[in-house]
C-alpha cells in the first residue's frame, strides 16, 4: 500500500470521485424533499422534481402571460449582457492599467497607492452613490461590477508585470527596444495569460455584484427574478435559476481556461 | 571598434567599497575573461559596462566616450538565466532584435524587410544548430540550447561589445565544449570585444585572449566592507599556444 499522498486515482475513478459529491447532494435533496412532502403536500421549501419541470416549462418555453416574453431567456440575456459588458470594460482597464503601472515606475508611483486604496472600498457601499449619480438604469449596474472587479485585475496584472525577470527587460533594451516596444512586444504579451487568470478569479465577485445590483433596481435579469419570486417563497423557481447561474458561471470559467491554453500555450505549466 | 578604458574607477554602495581604483585598457576585439571570488565586483563591473549601474568615481569609457546610463544595442548581454522571452518561439526570439531596429512602432517586420531578417535569423539558427527547434518555445529547450539561443539573440544586433555573465555556469560540464566552439565562432565572425565572467579557471584560460583576476588587495578582518576589489592579475593569453595556468598561479587563484 503506497502512502496516501502517492495514491493517484485512475481517469475513470477520478471522474467517479468528482461526481460523488454532486450525487450525494442530489440524493440528499430528493430524500429531504420526499420526506417533507410526505408530511405536508403543500410544502414549498424543497419542491419535488416534477415541480421543477413545470417551472422550467412555464419560464423557459412558454411566454409570460403579462409581458409576452419568455422570462428565462429574457432574464439570461439581460444579465449576460450586463456581465459581459462589465467584464470587457474591466479587462480593458485591467490590462491597460496593469501594463502602465507594471512597466513604468513613474506610473507605479502615481497610481499604485490609489488603485490599492480603490480596491479596498467595498463596492456595495458605493452602490447608492452609483444609483444616485448614474440613475437606476444599466449604467449603474455595469459600473458597480466594473468598480468591484477592475481594481483587483489592475493590481493582479501589474504585479505580474513586476514579476518579470529584470534580466529580460535589460536584454530587450540591449536589443534596441524603446519603452514603447518594451511595453508592447515584451511585457504586454506576457500579461494576457495573467489577465485571463485574474478574470477567472474575479468572475465570482462579478456575479455577486450583478445579482446585488439587479436585486435592488431592475425590471429583468436573473438576480431580479430570484429576489422577485422570493416573496412567494417560490423555491421551484429560485433553485433552477441558481443552478442555471452556476452553470453559466462555470461555462465562462471553462471557456476562459480553454482560451488561455489555446492562445497562450507557452504559459501553460507542464 | 570598441576599446574600453577604465580610469581610477571606484564603485561604492554607501560604506561598502566594491571596486577600488580600477585601471584598465582593453583593445578592440579582445576576448577578456574575468574570474574572481564571489562578491569581488565582477558582476558590478559588467553591470557598469551594461549601463545599469554607474561608477561612483572615475571614468569608464568605450572608444573614449563615457558608457551611456542605459543599456543599448551597442552592448549585448547574456545572463546565466532568464534572458529569453518565454512568449516567443525560438525563431521569434532571434528575430526580435531585428524587428526592434526595423520597426519603431509595431516592432514587427513585413514583406521584403521581414524576408531579409528571416534569412539572417535562419542562418544564425543553422550556425548554432537550433534550426530544427525553430518553432519551439524557450521552456521546451534544454539549458544548453537556451544559452546558445541567448548568445545568438545578442549577436544578431551586431553589438560592439558582448558581455557574458557566467553564461555556462548552470550547464552540464559535458556541453560546455560545444558552447565554447560557438562563442569563439561568433566572436570571430562578428567584430566584437567580449567580456566574460566565469568561475571555471580552465575555461577562462581556454577562451580568452586576456584574463583578468578580480580580488581584494587589502583586507580588514574587522571591517570587510572597507576595501574593494581591483584587478590583481592581468594575464595576456595566446589561445593558439593554449596557455595553461601554471601550478603556482592556480594555487594562488583558487586560494
Amino acid at each position: 500500500m503506497p502512502r496516501l499522498v502517492n495514491l493517484y486515482p485512475s481517469r475513470g475513478s477520478a471522474l467517479a470521485l468528482g461526481a460523488l459529491p454532486f450525487l450525494i447532494l442530489i440524493a440528499a435533496y430528493l430524500f429531504g424533499s420526499a420526506a417533507r412532502l410526505a408530511e405536508n403536500p403543500d410544502d414549498k421549501l424543497l419542491p419535488a422534481p416534477s415541480a421543477f419541470v413545470d417551472t422550467l416549462k412555464s419560464y423557459a418555453v412558454e411566454e409570460d402571460r403579462r409581458s409576452g416574453e419568455v422570462l428565462w431567456w429574457l432574464d439570461t440575456g439581460a444579465s449576460m449582457k450586463r456581465l459581459l459588458v462589465a467584464l470587457a470594460i474591466s479587462a480593458f482597464i485591467g490590462i491597460a492599467g496593469g501594463l502602465a503601472i507594471g512597466a513604468l515606475p513613474v506610473m507605479r508611483s502615481l497610481f499604485g497607492p490609489f488603485v490599492a486604496a480603490l480596491a479596498m472600498i467595498p463596492p456595495l457601499a458605493i452602490l447608492p452613490i452609483l444609483f444616485i449619480a448614474l440613475g437606476l438604469g444599466e449604467v449603474a449596474k455595469i459600473a458597480l461590477i466594473v468598480f468591484g472587479v477592475a481594481p483587483c485585475i489592475v493590481r493582479d496584472v501589474s504585479l505580474r508585470a513586476g514579476e518579470l525577470p529584470k534580466e529580460q527587460l535589460i536584454k530587450a533594451q540591449t536589443l534596441g527596444a524603446s519603452s514603447w516596444l518594451l511595453a508592447t512586444r515584451v511585457i504586454l504579451p506576457q500579461l494576457w495569460p495573467r489577465l485571463i487568470d485574474a478574470l477567472r478569479l474575479t468572475l465570482g465577485s462579478a456575479w455577486l455584484f450583478l445579482i446585488a445590483a439587479e436585486a435592488i433596481a431592475s425590471t429583468e435579469g436573473l438576480g431580479y427574478r430570484i429576489f422577485l419570486v422570493r416573496r412567494y417563497m417560490a423555491m421551484d423557481v429560485i433553485l433552477p435559476y441558481v443552478i442555471w447561474i452556476t452553470l453559466l458561471a462555470y461555462t465562462m470559467d471553462w471557456l476562459l481556461r480553454l482560451a488561455r491554453a489555446r492562445f497562450f500555450p507557452w504559459a501553460e505549466t507542464r | 571598434m570598441a576599446s574600453v578604458t577604465v580610469k581610477h574607477l571606484w564603485k561604492e554602495y554607501g560604506d561598502q567599497v566594491v571596486l577600488e581604483n580600477l585601471n584598465l585598457h582593453v583593445a578592440d576585439r579582445e576576448f577578456v575573461t574575468i574570474i574572481g571570488a564571489s562578491g569581488c565586483g565582477k558582476t558590478t563591473f559588467l553591470r557598469m559596462l551594461l549601463g545599469v549601474e554607474q561608477p561612483t568615481k572615475g571614468q569608464l569609457l568605450i572608444d573614449g566616450q563615457p558608457v551611456p546610463a542605459e543599456p543599448g544595442p551597442d552592448r549585448g548581454i547574456v545572463f546565466q538565466r532568464y534572458s529569453l522571452f518565454p512568449h516567443l518561439s525560438v525563431l521569434d526570439n532571434l528575430m526580435l532584435g531585428l524587428e526592434f531596429s526595423g520597426s519603431r512602432w509595431l516592432g514587427k517586420l513585413f514583406g521584403a524587410k521581414r524576408r531579409e531578417a528571416l534569412e539572417k535569423a535562419e542562418s544564425l539558427l543553422e550556425a548554432i544548430g537550433l534550426h530544427t527547434a525553430r518553432d519551439k518555445y524557450p521552456s521546451q529547450l534544454s539549458g544548453g540550447m537556451q544559452q546558445r539561443l541567448s548568445i545568438a539573440q545578442s549577436v544578431i544586433r551586431e553589438p560592439k561589445i558582448l558581455l557574458l555573465d557566467e553564461p555556462f555556469g548552470a550547464l552540464d560540464p559535458g556541453i560546455t565544449a560545444d558552447m565554447h566552439e560557438i562563442i569563439l565562432r561568433l566572436w570571430q565572425a562578428n567584430r566584437m570585444t567580449i567580456f566574460m565572467i566565469t568561475h571555471d579557471l580552465k575555461e577562462s584560460f581556454q577562451l580568452g585572449t586576456r584574463l583578468l583576476v578580480f580580488d581584494k588587495r587589502r583586507h580588514d578582518p574587522h571591517a570587510p566592507e572597507r576595501y574593494g576589489a581591483t584587478v590583481t592579475y592581468d594575464i595576456p593569453l595566446n589561445r593558439k599556444k593554449h596557455t595553461a595556468p601554471t601550478p603556482a598561479l592556480t594555487a594562488e587563484l583558487v586560494r
